[in-house]
């Protein structure tokens, strides 16, 4: 398993599954198997799989800590990728069909509606995130600054949700679904740090000890 | 020079639904049919079982109606294949789905309250109250899309005359079937509303001439999944004010709950008239999609039967009574 995950070529069958949902929705639309309300339906997958990538990408370092698969990082950014990829197809859905492009229209709206807010939130928070996801930039901006930024993908995941849970009429088992998922993916960092932090700590205060008796 | 008019296709120039349906029926013989041989079973039972599995023949010299648009009608298929009906499930094809089997024969609609004549109507009787019409409507519904159906029924008013309300009657109180027998989705926790689902107009909306009793489309039966075999289609109020698969009918005194309203009442309000300039808390509603188009269109006061409804609400606050 660990030899397989370091293989450059496991990469590629990683891609191909993530491309794979815009592949069926492709197929779908080719067959005219959309349904009667095509829009709606290429908007809520395209909601749906980038609320999936942005758990896919939270559940890979809690993951690899935990069954002990330090290579899996080497799709994390892939699926982060992945994730703003399925977002801009999902606002894509929305300044055209929706909004007829439109762009006061939809100023108006992300101002007026929180539902509309914190999506848009969402999704311009995946940007930066986006662009810096390379070597380079995290190269320029150095290790710790730009772990600091790539946390804003907390802030997007919530704000995903929010967002989803808003969207519905009543029907919350799904949104909430994905509300507990980020939850659990959230508090085990929570829990990670605060354990750390306590180790940390606790030497911190032996070497203290160890100076101050010798 | 000779100029080429565009045909004018109707629905009735879709396939008929018959032959799509024995189509399907065929095709499922097919697969069935080697099981039925082995068990012995007569394969005619299965091909056309008996009862009829898509009961009511079709109606004939329905009446064309005034107040028919003339917009496009949306095809049968999407019509009965994209709607809400939460006593079968939430997603939209969910009905289509989970509701084939309903059993709305014998069906009979209780009539009470505040009437001179407290009455049970079969089904047989409530088809023969009165001539019936073709009404093509269009249909809004609060999510925000929207549908042109060719409905058939007559107006509300011609059964409310025949019990006799009372001066005590200001307000009829409508109620669906519920058996979670046939419905194992229709629980509050599924579907997050209550049930059994219920509706309500003031009198004089109820016996505004455009509100409808309908008991089909399409020239046809109600589907299943459309509210068969009897519902209220009230075309400027949201969709889920024209109530599915009525067996009670209650003439009362007090404004009566509705069952969005007891879900979500900061969002869905009594009088739920279709209306622009009046947003759904969480979304606008100054435009929609018709089912079969790309863009948004604006939406119409009133849904477009402002000429006919919008003296019912003189000097009423339309944001108040949302």
């Amino acid at each position: 398993m660990p030899s397989l995950l370091a293989n450059k070529w496991t990469k590629v069958p990683v891609f191909l599954f993530c491309l794979a949902p815009l592949g069926v929705l492709v197929w779908c639309a080719l067959t005219a198997n959309l349904g009667a309300n095509p829009v709606e339906f290429i908007q809520h997958a395209t909601g749906d799989w980038t609320l999936r990538f942005l758990v896919f990408t939270l559940s890979i370092t809690p993951l690899r800590k935990l069954l002990k698969l330090p290579d899996l990082i080497r799709f994390r950014r892939m699926l982060g990728l992945f994730a703003f990829f399925y977002a801009c197809l999902h606002f894509l859905t929305y300044l055209g069909p929706d909004q007829s492009f439109d762009l006061s229209a939809i100023w108006r709206d992300v101002a007026k509606r929180p539902f509309i807010t914190v999506g848009f939130t969402a999704f311009v928070l995946l940007i930066p995130l986006a662009i810096t996801s390379t070597a380079g930039w995290i190269r320029r901006l150095g290790g710790r600054r730009w772990q600091m930024l790539h946390r804003a993908i907390y802030i997007s995941a919530i704000c995903g949700v929010i967002h989803y849970y808003w969207l519905v009429k009543s029907a919350v088992l799904r949104p909430l679904t994905y509300a507990a998922i980020v939850a659990v993916l959230l508090l085990w960092r929570l829990g990670d740090w605060l354990i750390r932090r306590g180790r940390t700590m606790a030497t911190a205060a032996k070497t203290q000890r160890a100076s101050a008796s010798g | 020079m000779l100029i080429q008019r565009k045909p004018k296709l109707t629905y009735a120039d879709v396939t008929p639904k018959e032959l799509y349906f024995n189509r399907r029926k065929f095709l499922k013989a097919m697969g069935i049919a080697g099981a039925a041989a082995f068990a012995g079973k007569n394969l005619l039972d299965i091909v056309s079982p008996p009862g009829g599995v898509h009961a009511g023949a079709k109606f004939t010299n329905l009446i064309k109606s005034p107040f028919s648009t003339t917009e496009k009608t949306n095809s049968f298929e999407d019509v009965t294949h994209y709607n809400n009906f939460y006593e079968f499930g939430i997603d939209k094809d969910a009905p289509a789905k989970n509701a084939q089997k309903f059993r709305t024969s014998p069906w009979t609609v209780s009539v009470e309250g505040e009437v001179k004549t407290k009455r049970k109507f079969t089904m047989d009787e409530v088809l023969k109250l009165a001539p019936l019409e073709e009404r093509i409507y269009r249909h809004r519904c609060v999510e925000g899309w929207s549908i042109v159906v060719p409905w058939v029924g007559f107006s509300f008013n011609v059964l409310a005359k025949l019990v006799e309300p009372t001066p005590k009657a200001q307000f009829v109180a409508f109620e669906s079937d519920w058996d979670l027998g046939q419905m194992p989705n229709a629980k509050p926790a599924l579907a997050g509303i209550e049930f059994p689902y219920v509706e309500g107009l003031r009198m004089d909306e109820a016996m505004h001439p455009l509100t409808l009793l309908s008991v089909g489309m399409y020239g046809d039966s109600l589907p299943n999944q459309d509210g068969a075999p009897v519902r209220m289609v009230i075309p400027w109020k949201y969709g889920f004010k024209s109530i599915k698969s009525i067996v009670k009918i209650k003439f009362v005194a007090k404004e009566p709950p509705t069952t969005w309203n007891l879900a979500n009442s900061h969002e869905y309000g009594f009088y739920s008239n279709v209306n622009p300039n009046v947003d759904h808390p969480r979304w606008s509603q100054a435009k929609e999609r018709r089912l079969g188009e790309i863009y948004r269109r604006n939406t119409l006061m009133f849904n477009g039967y402002q000429d006919q409804v919008a003296s019912l609400y003189t000097g009423m606050d339309l944001k108040k009574y949302y």
